[in-house]
């Protein structure tokens, strides 16, 4: 730890983040295995929990949305990035939001948009939910400091 | 932090076909125009040709999407900057650039230009100014 303490003007330029609690919204905005981008951000989330901040909210967007899905088997001697998110959603209440837009684009439905679209299959993983784009403008307004992790 | 009117900057900074970004960036800002923020474009780098005129996408089967651009001030997005070095280091110049204009409501209705050209360090400043930054 320390590193993301709270008096760390590296992260807190800003006196009124300094010593206080932090709300931070948070971007996914690449491809999980692909990019390092998923894996940092949720390095960084852990972090800023285990020092007393808080992330009400995570947004995956553009290929983003992928780390959603629970068909993926990545080798067992690997991470797997979608079940860290969904542990430390469901350990610290996250809402994991997948953007519905980006994820009609890729092939990511759940239980309800499957159906509504007629496909035959659904496979959106525990923790995450489908929603639209109006959940990350409202994140921006919502959190004290909206972080993107991507290209 | 209290929560009335936030400044939102769009920083747009790749070509607009090639990769999603520049679309799905589009798509971030006509849906944010809804919560009456205080929104701003920025175009630096590639995306500066995200704003080019004559864009022609048949030959690449992909949706032109530029007209787009001209319908952001009808959701009140009336600031769009670009950066001059990125026009200057591409061979590009305003008049390469779409004509995107907005209606004042004050000023009788009076199209004006939504399209701002600034400086590099001017660009830093705009950026140093906002609330939340969304990058693409």
């Amino acid at each position: 730890m320390g590193w993301l303490a709270q008096d760390d003007e590296r992260f807190f330029p800003y006196p009124f983040l300094r010593g206080s609690n932090v709300k931070f919204g948070i971007v996914v905005s690449e491809g999980p295995y692909t990019h390092q981008a998923s894996d940092t951000a949720y390095n960084f989330a852990k972090s800023a929990l285990e020092a007393g901040h808080e992330v009400p909210r995570v947004f995956f967007y553009h290929d983003g949305v992928n780390v959603g899905t629970r068909l993926s088997i990545p080798p067992q001697d690997e991470r797997n990035i979608q079940q860290q998110w969904s542990a430390l959603g469901s350990e610290h209440g996250i809402d994991l939001v997948i953007c519905i837009a980006a994820a009609q684009r890729r092939g990511l439905l759940d239980e309800k948009e499957a159906s509504r679209q007629g496909k035959d299959a659904n496979n959106i993983a525990e923790g995450f939910r489908i929603s639209g784009l109006g959940q990350l403008i409202e994140m921006g307004i919502q959190t004290d400091r909206l972080m993107t992790f991507g290209d | 932090m209290s929560e009335d009117i936030k400044k939102f900057l769009y920083v747009n900074r790749k070509a607009p076909y090639g990769t999603i970004y520049a679309l799905e960036s589009l798509e971030v800002v006509l849906i944010g125009a809804a919560f009456d923020q205080d929104v701003s474009l920025a175009f630096l780098d590639d995306g500066v040709f995200q704003l080019t005129k004559g864009q022609d996408t048949k030959e690449i089967g992909v949706k032109n999407f530029s007209p787009t651009f001209r319908a952001l001030g009808d959701y009140e997005v009336t600031k769009l900057f670009v950066e001059r070095e990125s026009l200057d280091e591409r061979g590009l110049s305003a008049d390469d650039l779409q004509d995107i204009v907005w209606e004042d409501e004050d000023d009788d209705y009076a199209e004006k230009p939504s399209i701002r050209i600034i400086s590099r360090a001017e660009m830093a400043d705009i950026m140093a100014d906002q609330d939340v930054i969304l990058s693409f």
